[in-house]
């Protein structure tokens, strides 16, 4: 079984970062009505395979393009960019920099669990994910779009996702 | 004979028959079953009317099982051959039980599952939940007249692995065929929606007997998306029951009792505890088998008071699903209650409160759950009208891993992914030479793979020998619909491949089961047998019917090769098909199933696909 054909065709969107959220929920929803596995039942066990992988396959390809991020990097891959994510190498020492002195604001919050700094640094952070998405949303726009630029955005992205998750989970663990 | 029913090999489905299928609530205290009848959901009573058995199973010496209030009778008298919550012990181990030494039973610290010594032989929770399943199928097919197709077991939502694979054993054991595992808030979701018509997103709390989920859904044109889920399976009415059991020894000071005191007291706190969601407060008397008399009276402030860290309890998993679902408390449009335990009043004031809202309690929380899988299972049954077009999307409640380095949890499948899923890592050898490689799935979300459940264990084999970190070892997990796991492990880089497919099971071996029904079938009269044999030739016609009709539209799909082999299966069924020999009839299925496995895939694969792009030109359109 092939189920190679890329996300955004099986859902009829056009490959671009921008989506319609409502339409690829309805897309997503419609193609689930069709495969899903509550749908076949009633089926022998080949079918209910089949029917179970498919349902995997769209589930799989409608998280990836829910996700700013996952879908970012979902076409850059389409579009043959490397992200260089395994080789943080290509990032500006700059960026790197900040990074650690986030990672340290964070650690320091969470040792002296300090909610509302945590909080604080949470918002910022979210600010700068928006701003950056929105640039994403030119660099990989149509196929002339720039590439590059656009892996460069990622790259930051995963870095302000990681410290999120770190924030959360610091969150967390006050609470408990 | 239901035991031996096989499941539908056709490839077609026969039309309009109305195919009976019920839903089935396995609860802690109380089990239901439920079916559709006339276009309605309704649960089915027993001979005296009563819809809830509660799960309670006795032992006898040399007779067979007593379930629900036969069994119930003997909870103070026989309290080590009655066993009462024993949806607590499901794919638990010995030491995964908490309270067990206050427990009546004589435990048996057995691989995997704990198992029970009665005077009836030793027992696991597989099969004793397969007693009380047994019965719900027999009031069923009684009641609806003839053989199920299939059955919908609600699980609790917050499940692992090794507790559901343990209730689709005990289902298989009591001669049902699964159609799904359906998480009980979902079930609840789907009753309550359908009904009232609801759309938005709305939160399921569920408190039973011994476990608590809270899962939040969208509800929108008829899909119930589940967004998160979360929960505590040991903790229910129960331990409510607990606390007061233990004001009650603190009040009276009669500590220590002996177990069948304890089951009167147990028995004396709950009715106490279901007094006070009516009465400000409620007598508790009685007398122990010492003589000892206990006569208190329990007030509502009281209880409230020593059950107070119970219900706060149940609150952070709701904050958690919140959290995991990207939500706050205000844009939930509503709070469904479900579960006996939610008629505690200062629970629905607490969870009232946490949410800024009344709950709603206008539903029988007791049924809810048994009318929502009753509904499911029979679109599952292939029962489907054309406003029974809803469709569920759950979610897997907990992460799935795999050990690494230093007993660290790498995490694989996240939680509240929605399921159907599947996700490969790679992973590659540390020693030159290395040829096998040991692999640990664990369930949970800590990062200590001691503080995580263990569901498998497993050595892929066979890997060639290379220098350290050049073979590609990749380790795929797959989850299903019912939210089952099987693990494959592959040596990728040598184009050798070494493969393993191991599904996590804590219940019993597939053979063990298939050795259980055997022998039911060998035991069975000549009638039985005799109809059995009539009952595999009807299969094995239709499967032919079948087989011969998709040929006729698909037989393209096939090369000669394939083709000669499927036909010289057929020709070996119908011979089958002519005989009466049990043995050879299965065969004979099994045979031409087999051969027909991949065309039946590939003809699935291309409707599938017909109708994906049936579905984009009709959106075109609009
Ligand atoms: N009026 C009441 N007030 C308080 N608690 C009650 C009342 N009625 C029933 N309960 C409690 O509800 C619990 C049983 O609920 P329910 O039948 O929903 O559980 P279950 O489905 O068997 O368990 P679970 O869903 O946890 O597997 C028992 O603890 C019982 O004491
Ligand atoms: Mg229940």
């Amino acid at each position: 079984m092939d189920l190679q054909q890329d996300y955004f065709a099986l859902f009829g969107l056009p490959q671009t970062f921008d989506i319609d959220r409502e339409q690829l929920e309805q897309a997503y929803r419609d193609c689930q009505a069709q495969v899903h596995p509550d749908r076949h039942a009633h089926r022998n066990d080949a079918e209910k395979r089949v029917s179970m992988q498919w349902a995997t396959h769209v589930n799989e390809a409608y998280r990836t393009l829910r996700k700013p991020l996952l879908r970012a990097r979902y076409l850059l891959s389409l579009r043959g960019v490397d992200a260089g994510i395994e080789t943080n190498t290509a990032m500006a020492p700059a960026f790197l920099m900040e990074q650690m002195e986030w990672r340290e604001g964070v650690e320091e919050a969470r040792e002296g669990g300090d909610v509302s700094d945590l909080e604080h640094m949470r918002q910022r952070l979210d600010l700068h994910e928006r701003e950056l998405r929105q640039a994403l949303s030119g660099q990989l726009g149509d196929t002339a779009a720039d590439g590059e630029a656009a892996a460069d955005t990622v790259r930051r992205l995963m870095f302000i996702e990681k410290l999120q998750i770190e924030i959360d989970d610091a969150l967390e663990a006050l609470e408990d | 004979m239901a035991l031996l029913q096989l499941q539908e090999p056709g490839m077609s489905t026969a039309p309009h028959e109305h195919r009976l299928a019920v839903g089935i609530d396995l609860g802690t205290t109380n089990s239901l079953v439920a079916s559709v009848r006339n276009g309605i959901a309704v649960c089915l009573n027993d001979a005296e009317g009563r819809a809830m058995l509660p799960s309670v199973v006795h032992y006898p010496r040399g007779g067979a099982a007593l379930v629900g209030r036969a069994a119930q009778a003997h909870q103070v008298d026989d309290p080590r051959n009655t066993l009462v919550s024993v949806k607590r012990f499901m794919g638990r181990g010995i030491h995964d039980v908490t309270h067990i030494e206050s427990m009546p039973y004589d435990f048996l610290d057995t691989e995997g599952m704990l198992r029970f010594r009665t005077v009836n032989g030793v027992k696991s929770p597989v099969e004793v939940s397969a007693e009380i399943l047994k019965a719900l199928r027999e009031r069923a097919e009684a009641s609806l007249g003839g053989p199920l197709v299939g059955a919908v077991i609600t699980v609790p939502a917050y499940f692992d692995d090794a507790q559901r694979q343990a209730t689709k054993d005990a289902a298989r054991l009591a001669g049902l065929n699964v159609l799904r595992l359906l998480n009980e808030p979902t079930a609840a979701a789907v009753a309550y929606g359908l009904e009232n018509a609801s759309e938005g997103v709305y939160a399921i709390y569920d408190l039973g007997g011994g476990t608590f989920d809270i899962s939040i859904l969208k509800l929108s044109r008829g899909v119930f998306e589940v967004m998160s889920t979360n929960g505590d399976a040991s903790l229910g009415g129960d331990d409510f029951d607990h606390r007061v059991f233990c004001w009650i020894l603190d009040q009276s000071g009669v500590a220590p009792v002996s177990d069948s005191d304890a089951r009167r007291l147990e028995g004396l706190a709950r009715r106490a505890k279901e007094l006070l969601s009516i009465e400000e407060e409620a007598p508790i008397r009685g007398t122990l088998s010492t003589g000892d008399e206990i006569d208190l009276t329990l007030t509502r402030e009281t209880f409230v008071d020593i059950t107070r860290t119970l219900v706060n309890k149940t609150l952070a998993p709701v904050r958690k699903a919140l959290r995991d679902a990207d939500l706050s408390v205000d844009e939930v449009k509503g709070v469904v209650m479900v579960g006996g335990a939610t008629r505690m009043l200062h629970l629905q004031q607490a969870v009232g409160e946490f949410f800024g809202q009344s709950p709603l309690t206008n539903l029988d929380p007791d049924k809810v759950v048994a009318l929502g899988a009753a509904m499911q299972a029979n679109v599952l049954a292939g029962n489907r009208t054309a406003d029974e077009d809803w469709l569920l999307l759950d979610v897997i409640p907990l992460s799935l891993g795999l050990e690494t380095m230093g007993g660290l949890v790498e995490k694989i499948v996240p939680r509240n992914s929605t399921i159907p899923i599947a996700k490969a890592q790679e992973f590659t050898t540390f020693k030159d030479g290395q040829t096998a490689m040991a692999i640990h799935v664990v369930q949970g979300e800590r990062e200590l793979v001691s503080a995580c459940r263990s569901l498998a264990r497993f050595e892929l084999r066979g890997i060639p020998p290379m220098t350290a970190g050049a073979a590609r070892i990749r380790v795929s997990f797959q989850v299903d619909a019912d939210g089952l796991l099987a693990v494959t492990a592959r040596e990728m880089s040598a184009g050798v491949e070494a493969q393993v497919v191991v599904k996590p099971s804590y219940g019993l071996a597939d053979d063990e089961i298939a050795e259980m029904l055997k022998s039911g079938f060998e035991h069975a009269s000549d009638d039985a047998k005799a109809r059995a044999v009539r009952e595999l030739q009807v299969e094995g016609e239709r499967m032919l019917e079948a087989v011969q009709q998709a040929l006729k539209a698909d037989g393209a799909l096939l090369d000669d090769e394939e083709r000669a082999r499927i036909d010289a299966a057929m020709a070996a069924l119908r011979t089958a098909v002519a005989g009466d020999d049990a043995k050879a009839l299965r065969q004979a299925l099994d045979g031409l199933g087999r051969e027909t496995d991949g065309f039946a895939a590939r003809r699935m694969d291309k409707s599938i696909r017909s109708a994906l792009a049936g579905h984009k030109i009709n959106e075109l359109k609009v």
